[in-house]
């Protein structure tokens, strides 16, 4: 195998798809309980996937259209629900900057990747609307451009959180009475336009110090932020020259924050709808889309048979449109087993997915060493 | 005959306070989730009501600086409860969660979904901390009057409940030969405009099983009795001795019925400590070293400096009290922690009479006031003190603290859990499968009004 093909999934309701949900074996009345979240877990950890992300949102169930999914878990509670069940596969939670505290965040993922033993990472979002502004009631809705810079003072302060510990802060000092070396704990100080924070975490440093920050590139807006702080970057395109197109946009911004571009992935999110024959994925997309249009049918995605979505893999590492792909079941689970079961062993076949899913973290998944503390001095210093 | 009144029991994690011994070599890690996993079973092994996690928003500082000698550092609560619904079944999850750093919708929305994804497990401990310093790490800044603390959490309360309570518990229908997810009007809009609080647009999750999180409360001002009496469905108290208990428990009970509340929707939780041997002189004897280890020098002097408001370290532990008087002006000396004196200068000179009567050591004083457990003796013997205390109505159960991660509980379990049984006051197993049918077996039935 020449170069890892990243396969990551994104998983939300019944599948990406308005009327998902009203085909069989969607089990809408489960959609609530853990139960439909491990098994969509369990088919992520068959397929090997890199990573799941969670998705999730702030926004209010909006009136009228009884026939569409209503209602949500939050991701990084389904996050941790699964990780103790679960091995392999990264667990990437959406959890938005706008209206959660920094200090909440930068925690919770850091205790996510406690549980799941250093398979947590994180999608930060923002928050645009009126509507979900209303729920919390402490500012209007923002432009994109200040939503993002405030996202971007967000990760900035959850990042120095973790590192607000040192790996050797517990001492366990009997001699002493010392139970932590508080020279190795350190306030953030954190000061910035929207908000400030003092620090330190009152969790110390996990597993992989830095669960890995993936996000969304597709906003000119979002690109400082991904260009400093982004470990995946995520886009969608209109077909494989546009993926190309924003792959490049990522990595110069990734390169004029003064990193290696090498170092992020992009992946390509891919909603995908698979059966064993392409007039039957069409069947299928055509009877969904008569109970409700697919509002986002455009752009780069696989309806048809396990091949063509193995094809289209390959064609998109190949020709350097992106790192790997997001697959985005139009249905669930049975999109995400089609995965598992159809398209997985045809990727391991040609050679560009492992036949056995490797053990360690989610940096380990991503070629991501384990980061250097800011805070502490460098290795061999005195203090 | 009637049935005996049935003891409770719930776990709290050890946390960190010098109750925790972390430097016992049995002492494990206090993050990794292993520890978790290990006190939750045992907890579940022991038919508990449920397991209890605290949290604190900032960590705790003495004279300035980070304080060293106790356990330092946990994992977000939230996170950690979802992951023990995994390994568990039965044993319910609650957690300390502060009402003046976290936004109502945020918190309705966290504790809904611990509920679904546990099965009804969920429990909420509200705390109203009115610290600017622990506020240094919000945006808010955290600043609310001390007088305020019960506004708002009663407010957030009031939010919470209307969001919990605006999904008919029948609102998904998933009816997918009608095209019918959700009935358009089965989900209420929430308007709420407060003092503390503007909230307004339609819930984003459904109702949890137990339509609320089962509500803990601990305050024990005049403030916090009346809402817990109002509001909660088990309160965290810490009055020790029979007497006091019996008191606190009377007051409360008796505060309810100007809210239309019935005396068994609430319990009473005294958190307790224990210490097990073979032998009564054995347990007095573990309970001894346990409070040696508990209370070692330089932690006998940081607690004294707590009550003298000034710095004490170059006096010997292991010698008598401070010849100064304390600084009644320093009371702020360690910050981040839950202060329970309210007059240090009575409680100086109550400390410096006890030690002058009885010849006691800085260490040997602060050991002697702060750290004896509240059951020691053979299984028998602990079992039946907690037996007397309920039946007495001193308490309706225990919210154990255990000294040790994770294994702090496992004695207990093994040993003192049979003897309850036995004494036909403790449950042999689970008879519901939410935590609202473990603690309130007789009000099972989610009472807040729908629609």
């Amino acid at each position: 195998m020449s170069r890892p093909v990243y396969l990551a999934g994104e998983v939300a309701g019944c599948g990406r798809h308005p009327a998902a949900w009203r085909l069989p074996g969607a089990d809408p009345a489960g959609l609530f309980g853990a139960g439909h979240w491990i098994g969509l877990a369990g088919l992520a950890e068959t397929a090997g996937l890199d990573l799941l992300v969670i998705d999730d949102s702030f926004a209010p169930p909006p009136e009228g259209h009884p026939e569409l999914v209503r209602g949500r878990l939050d991701a990084v509670a389904v996050a941790a629900r699964v990780a103790p069940l679960t091995t392999t596969v990264g667990l990437v939670p959406v959890a938005t900057t706008t209206h959660t505290e920094p200090f909440h965040l930068s925690k919770a993922i850091a205790t996510l990747d406690f549980v799941s033993l250093g398979r947590a990472g994180w999608q930060p979002e923002v928050s645009r609307t009126e509507a979900e502004a209303a729920l919390f009631g402490r500012k209007p809705a923002a432009p994109a451009g200040e939503l993002w810079r405030e996202a971007a003072d967000a990760v900035e302060v959850v990042v120095r959180l973790w590192d607000s510990w040192e790996d050797d802060a517990v001492i366990r000092d009997v001699a002493t009475g010392r139970y932590v070396d508080r020279d190795k704990l350190h306030y953030v100080d954190f000061a910035g336009e929207f908000f400030s924070v003092k620090g330190p975490s009152i969790t110390p440093r996990s597993p992989q110090a830095h669960p890995p920050v993936v996000l969304r590139a597709d906003e000119p807006e979002a690109l400082p932020l991904v260009g400093r702080w982004a470990d995946v970057a995520r886009v969608r395109a209109a077909d494989l020259p546009a993926a190309e197109a924003a792959r490049r946009r990522v990595r110069d911004a990734v390169a004029a924050a003064g990193r290696d571009p090498d170092v992020v992935a992009v992946l390509l999110d891919v909603p995908t709808l698979l059966a064993p024959t392409a007039a039957e994925a069409a069947a299928t997309l055509e009877r969904l889309d008569s109970w409700t249009p697919d509002p986002d049918p455009g752009g780069v995605r696989s309806v048809g048979t396990p091949d063509a979505l193995a094809d289209l893999v390959a064609e998109v590492v190949a020709g350097g449109a992106a790192d790997g792909v997001t697959v985005q079941p139009l249905t669930l689970p049975d999109g995400l087993r089609a995965v598992a079961d159809g398209v997985v062993p045809l990727l391991v076949e040609r050679g560009l997915r492992p036949a056995i899913t490797p053990a360690g973290t989610l940096r380990d998944r991503f070629g991501l060493p384990r980061p250097a503390n800011h805070f502490a001095p460098p290795t061999g210093a005195t203090r | 005959m009637t049935a005996k009144k049935q003891v409770h029991l719930a776990a709290h994690f050890p946390g960190v306070n010098n109750t925790t011994v972390w430097s016992d070599p049995a002492a494990g890690s206090q993050t990794d989730f292993a520890s978790f996993v290990h006190f939750a079973r045992t907890a579940e092994r022991g038919t508990f009501d449920f397991l209890f996690l605290a949290e604190g928003l900032r960590l705790r500082e003495h004279r300035g600086r980070i304080h060293d000698l106790d356990v330092v550092g946990r994992p977000d609560t939230f996170t950690v409860l979802n992951a023990l619904a995994a390994v568990t079944t039965h044993l319910g999850l609650g957690g300390t969660i502060n009402t003046t750093f976290n936004e109502p919708y945020e918190i309705a929305r966290q504790f809904a979904s611990l509920d679904h994804l546990s099965g009804g497990r969920s429990a909420w401990n509200l705390v109203t901390s009115s610290d600017a310093f622990t506020g240094e790490n919000f945006r808010r800044g955290g600043f609310l009057r001390p007088e305020q603390r019960y506004d708002r959490a009663g407010e957030i309360l009031r939010v919470a409940k209307a969001l919990w309570d605006s999904w008919a518990p029948d609102a998904v229908r998933a009816d997918a030969r009608a095209g019918v997810f959700v009935a358009d009007d089965s989900i209420r809009r929430v308007d709420h405009d407060g003092e503390q609080f503007s909230v307004h647009g339609r819930f984003g999750t459904p109702r949890c099983p137990q339509g609320h999180p089962v509500l803990l409360q601990s305050g024990d001002s005049d403030a916090g009795r009346e809402f817990g009496a109002a509001t909660a469905d088990a309160i965290f108290s810490r009055h020790g001795s029979l007497a006091a208990g019996q008191e606190f428990y009377a007051d409360l009970k008796g505060r309810m019925s100007r809210y239309g509340r019935h005396r068994d929707e609430l319990k009473i939780l005294p958190a307790a400590t224990f210490v097990v041997g073979d032998t009564a002189a054995d347990a007095e004897e573990r309970g001894e070293h346990v409070r040696r280890q508990q209370v070692d020098g330089p932690t006998a002097i940081a607690f004294l400096e707590q009550v003298w408001g000034r710095d004490l370290t170059a006096y010997d532990p292991d010698g008598p009290l401070p010849d100064v008087d304390p600084d009644p002006s320093n009371v702020s000396i360690t910050r981040g922690r839950v202060r329970h004196e309210k007059d240090p200068g009575a409680l100086a000179r109550q400390w410096r009479e006890l030690a002058e009567a009885r010849n006691l050591t800085i260490r040997e004083l602060i050991v002697e006031t702060t750290a004896r457990q509240s059951f020691i003796g053979t299984p028998a013997g602990v079992a039946e003190q907690i037996d007397e205390y309920v039946q007495a109505d001193a308490s309706d159960g225990f919210i154990l603290v255990p000294h040790l991660t994770p294994g702090g509980l496992d004695e207990f379990v093994d040993r003192v859990v049979p003897e309850l049984r036995d004494r036909g006051c403790y449950r042999t197993e689970y008879t519901g499968r939410t935590l609202r049918d473990h603690l309130l077996p007789a009000h099972r039935a989610e009472r807040a009004p729908i629609g």
